[in-house]
């Protein structure tokens, strides 16, 4: 049939729900692999760093929970926009379920981050726009979760939670281009796609390679997370009351 | 190929041991704690709709005998 067909065939739960199932353990299985390469490059592998002696290892897993952090936001904001224009459900239960994990990445971001600064920059944390922006955006997580648990009826909570995430939208760029707008004592950007990269190419690599665990680690708990939501939401219908039945796990 | 002369320098991460494990520490404790919470929360939801369903199929078959 034609691609349209497909599209809404993959949006219904009932279709969705095994398929997720199925694509779990490969993005697990991709996320370790990649993760076990990017640990050996980036810890083992990788020379010192001449300004920063070894505390720069940080780098690689602060710069992937950073970009994480915001393209997750971004992901959860156009589910947002899909599920208030169209009124799909299944959008809605996306940007549920990549929220907490959203949240962690900001977290790390700032943790890692944090365990960077105090050596190199002398202090844990500055108001600093880059640091600033990265810590809105964490609230905007926890504004998103707590909102959405406040409100019982899940479709109301999906265009609500859609709404902040809509309006919170414009922190994403803030944090991506701080460090050049403002004069901020948080460093440019380590890889650019205009540039070539300042770094070692095992240093670069390394940092690629767990960037890749970490995207496919979130899309893996993402499914995770919003097959049970499914679950839940979708309790009254025949293809949920079916799969029960069966299911003896 | 491999940076380090041996494995305590390893640990030592040229004196910034605390930060560097501080940070890769954390980051792995949710990146496995996170799918365990997760898996323990589907199970927690599957057996718990099974038992609503039980319920509603018991009170539905009563109200049909009678």
């Amino acid at each position: 049939m034609n691609a349209r067909f497909h599209l809404y065939h993959y949006a219904s739960p009932a279709t969705f729900y095994p398929l997720a199932g199925k694509l779990i353990p490969v993005f697990a299985a991709l996320a370790v692999v990649f993760g076990l390469a990017g640990l050996y490059l980036g810890l083992l592998v990788a020379p010192t760093d001449f300004q920063q002696g070894e505390g720069y290892r940080i780098i690689f897993i602060h710069v992937p929970a950073s970009w994480m952090s915001m393209f997750i936001y971004l992901v959860m904001a156009f589910w947002a926009a899909i599920g208030l224009a169209f009124n799909t459900r299944l959008s809605g239960m996306m940007a549920t379920a990549l929220a907490p994990t959203g949240a962690l990445m900001a977290f790390l971001s700032l943790w890692t981050g944090a365990l960077w600064g105090k050596p190199m920059w002398g202090a844990w944390w500055v108001w600093d726009a880059r640091l600033t922006s990265e810590l809105i955006l964490l609230f905007l997580y926890i504004g998103f979760i707590a909102l959405q648990s406040a409100i019982d009826d899940p479709r109301r909570a999906d265009k609500a939670g859609g709404v902040l995430l809509l309006v919170g939208v414009v922190n994403v760029p803030v944090i991506y281009f701080s460090v050049k707008w403002w004069n901020t004592l948080h460093q440019g950007a380590s890889v650019s796609l205009t540039q070539s990269p300042s770094m070692a190419t095992t240093m670069l690599w390394g940092m690629l390679l767990m960037a890749l665990c970490f995207w496919m680690y979130s899309i893996a708990v993402a499914l995770m997370r919003v097959r049970t939501i499914l679950l839940e939401r979708e309790r009254h219908t025949e293809w949920v009351k079916e799969m029960l039945a069966g299911e003896t796990k | 190929m491999i940076h380090w002369n041996s494995f305590a320098d390893f640990l030592a991460m040229g004196g910034y041991a605390g930060y560097v494990w501080g940070s890769f520490g954390a980051t792995a404790l949710i990146l496995i704690l996170e799918p365990l919470f997760i898996i323990r929360r589907r199970k927690e939801t599957i057996s718990r709709l099974k038992r609503q369903m039980r319920a509603e199929l018991a009170s539905s078959s009563r109200n049909s005998v009678e």
